[in-house]
């Protein structure tokens, strides 16, 4: 027993000492585990190493929600030179603690700011960028083909359109959207996009920076369409005991025809025994003409702890993760959308129409819990839930909502 | 050589101070280990979390490792009195507080319906017992798909009262019905009560062999004597048994309050407090604030666990004065 632990014990030694003497060590932390998601990261770093013979690549690949708490702890006590993290307002309590650095270098000197223009903004904060980002979705309605073809509906384009096809399914018993809004984030993606529409991008950044009101005339605006969208076209029933991927069965079953979702959905409606010729993508309908469409994209992206001890190759993974090919190749294999506008996209008809979608949006939004701080995400989520549960309690909500804003932004 | 024996004699006279004290002192050599545990993990975070409430604090520190806490003095108790959710998390706690003591007087009912000798007893036993082995997340798990209005008993029951079962737009089976399924856990008013209710289970098992145990000791004189004098039935049950089972009825109102208050693995399995923080109470509601993804405010979390520690500290001296009390009168 104590000779294996000896044992042990010398041979960790010995490799530590073997892997410092003919490599430099860079340790990456990433936060998937999901096959699809994890092949394309450990295809990218096996590039990278390719490419760099003389980096040892240290690898440490953990659960998502785990590594949403350790992160918290390694950025101090053990940091890696490279985590992934998430942009906009996620990435804010870790750069104004200063446990990020600032990385407009690496931007610089590959022509980021023009390949990565459109996410820019949100990988910024006080005038600085932080992060790389590697892959983003597109968000909007996935609708049941089939039943738009029996009823001979074709894809709403405006807010009318919308409510005459919701009507149309209403007559012929089917339920116009489903959702699951047990935890809370997906009632938050109707709300960012009914905003959005009503009132623009400008609106959404304001709200989620505290420089709005709930009770502003414009949010209430946004409040009284998503009345009218549950009045006239209506969500499932029990919505707030299923989670999203509960939300599934009623539009597999043919019993609800929309859905307001992420790209990261379809491989859902696929394993409920869709087949892709029974659903499709279309963007969420405008409601004001005037305003511009922006659209929803949450991007995943990698960034350099402050206490990394080899920040010159984490710079050097950084800029390799925005390379156009290699955005390319990864973004194949999680079925997702690369930044890069020099990169090729997959022939996935959702990746297409996302990839058209999001290059002509005038503006690219987090996600409410993304944009928002924690705290305000929070109420205003459970806010959102209550109002779909029971749209009379509006005024009360909006209100409430306020008194935390005051609370959070001071 | 000789005269340094001297000084040596006299030592037996007199033993060494440890030897002098030995029983005085063997207890606490072998309390220390449990006690610098205890104080490690229980007594110095209490103080930590007390202190901690008079911060404001995220979680993080800089890369130097300094702590990026903000003195704010009493402002979170402050914070804390105009907060809806933390008096929706105290109405629940009351909820359960006063609910959860059901479990005593239907675990009584219960040992006493299986304290009789019949073939198989033993089975029957350790089947009402099940539910207390069972961890409290299955148990939630359990009810949560019981609660499930699409395909839990409530809603197929439901169903086969109320809905009647259809064809739909593509030729799949679905259901129609005359009044919507009820959705216990998502509805504000009913979630809390749902959630105790499967509590409940696994805490009447609990009391149930708390006087099972209790029902062994009942002395038969006592019983005989009473059966001559013409007691029975429910009189018999109030003045000679209940009597007799104090101390089990003690342990299993201790057992009931402490496990109604630290509430939180059912409610994290089956509603994660929602809908809308209906359904926190205290302790789910510091975790939500303190560690949850959407909290990361650790001293406002810090000032809910000291509420919960106040409410509970009166329960236990209570406890404490109480079992001191019997002990004094045993000596």
């Amino acid at each position: 027993m104590f000779l294996n632990v000896k044992t042990a014990v010398a041979a960790i030694a010995l490799s530590a000492m073997a892997g410092g003497a003919f490599a430099r060590d860079l340790v990456i932390n990433f936060d998937d585990l999901n096959p699809g998601p994890k092949k394309g990261f450990d295809d990218a770093v096996a590039l990278f190493q390719k490419e760099n013979p003389d980096i040892n690549v240290i690898v440490n690949n953990n659960d998502r929600e785990a590594h949403k708490t350790a992160i918290r702890n390694f950025l101090t006590a053990d940091a890696p030179d490279v985590t992934s993290w998430y942009p906009g307002n996620r990435m804010a309590p870790f750069v104004d603690a200063g446990l990020f650095q600032p990385i407009d270098d690496v931007w610089e000197e590959n022509g980021f700011k023009e390949d990565l223009a459109a996410i820019m903004p949100t990988m910024s904060r006080d005038g600085k960028i932080w992060g790389v980002p590697y892959s983003y979705y597109q968000w909007g309605i996935y609708y049941r083909k089939d039943i738009f073809d029996l009823l001979e509906l074709e894809e709403p384009q405006t807010w009318d359109e919308l409510l005459a096809a919701c009507g149309k399914m209403k007559a012929n018993g089917v339920t116009p959207f489903t959702i699951g809004t047990k935890f809370l984030w997906t009632a938050a993606g109707v709300f960012d996009y009914l905003n959005l529409r009503t009132n623009g991008y400008d609106v959404h950044n304001a709200l989620t920076a505290g420089e709005i009101k709930y009770t502003d005339p414009r949010i209430k605006a946004t409040f009284t369409n998503w009345e009218t969208l549950i009045n006239e076209c209506g969500f499932v029933d029990n919505h707030a005991s299923m989670s999203w991927q509960d939300a599934i069965a009623p539009f597999a079953n043919g019993d609800a025809a929309m859905y307001v979702m992420g790209n990261f959905s379809v491989d859902g409606y696929k394993n409920a025994g869709l087949t892709e010729d029974q659903i499709d993508f279309m963007p969420f309908p405008t409601i004001d003409a005037s305003i511009p469409g922006a659209e929803e994209a949450p991007a995943d992206a990698f960034f350099i702890p402050t206490n990394a001890k080899n920040v010159e190759d984490a710079k050097k993974f950084l800029a390799f993760v925005a390379r156009p090919d290699v955005q390319t190749q990864w973004n194949k294999t999680i079925g997702q959308l690369p930044i890069n506008s020099k990169a090729d996209i997959s022939d996935d008809k959702f990746i297409q129409e996302g990839f058209a979608l999001l290059n002509g949006a005038a503006g690219l939004a987090q996600f409410y819990d993304r944009d928002a701080p924690a705290e305000m995400a929070k109420a205003g989520m459970e806010g959102f839930q209550e109002f779909m549960l029971d749209t009379s309690k509006m005024d009360a909500i909006l209100e409430r909502l306020d008194t935390v804003q005051e609370e959070v932004y001071k | 050589m000789t005269h340094a024996v001297a000084p040596n004699s006299s030592v037996p006279d007199r033993p060494s101070w440890l030897k002098r004290n030995k029983l005085a002192v063997a207890p606490w050599i072998f309390l220390i280990p449990a006690l610098i545990f205890f104080a490690i993990y229980v007594v110095i975070p209490i103080f930590q979390s007390l202190w901690l409430s008079l911060y404001e604090w995220n979680g993080l520190y800089t890369a130097d490792g300094e702590s990026t806490a903000t003195w704010v003095g009493f402002q979170n108790y402050a914070k804390l009195w105009d907060d809806p959710n933390f008096w929706t998390s105290l109405r629940n706690n009351l909820a359960w507080l006063i609910l959860y003591m059901l479990a005593v007087p239907l675990g009584l009912f219960i040992a006493l319906f299986l304290n009789q000798t019949v073939t198989g007893m033993r089975f029957y036993k350790s089947m009402f017992f099940f539910p207390f082995v069972i961890s409290q997340v299955v148990v939630g798990l359990i009810f949560g798909w019981f609660y499930n209005p699409d395909f839990g008993v409530v809603g197929t029951v439901w169903k086969a009262m109320f809905c009647e079962e259809t064809v739909n737009i593509l030729g799949n089976a679905t259901f129609t019905c005359a009044r919507p399924v009820p959705d216990i856990l998502s509805s504000p008013e009913w979630a809390t009560y749902g959630i105790i209710a499967a509590g409940l289970w696994p805490q009447i098992a609990y009391c149930m062999i708390l006087y099972l145990t209790g029902l062994n000791n009942v002395s038969a004189d006592q019983i005989e004597a009473a059966r001559l004098d013409g007691a029975k039935g429910w009189k018999m049950l109030w003045y000679v048994v209940v009597p007799q089972l104090k101390p089990a009825t003690f342990i299993a109102i201790v057992v009931t309050v402490i496990g109604a208050l630290r509430s939180f693995d059912m409610i994290a399995i089956m509603t994660q407090g929602g809908p809308f923080g209906s359904t926190n109470v205290l302790s789910h509601y510091m975790y939500e604030v303190a560690i949850s993804e959407y909290g990361e405010r650790y001293g406002y979390g810090s000032s809910v666990a000291t509420v919960l520690f106040g409410i509970m500290l009166i329960f236990i001296s209570y406890f404490l004065w109480q079992m001191y009390q019997d002990e004094k009168g045993l000596r």
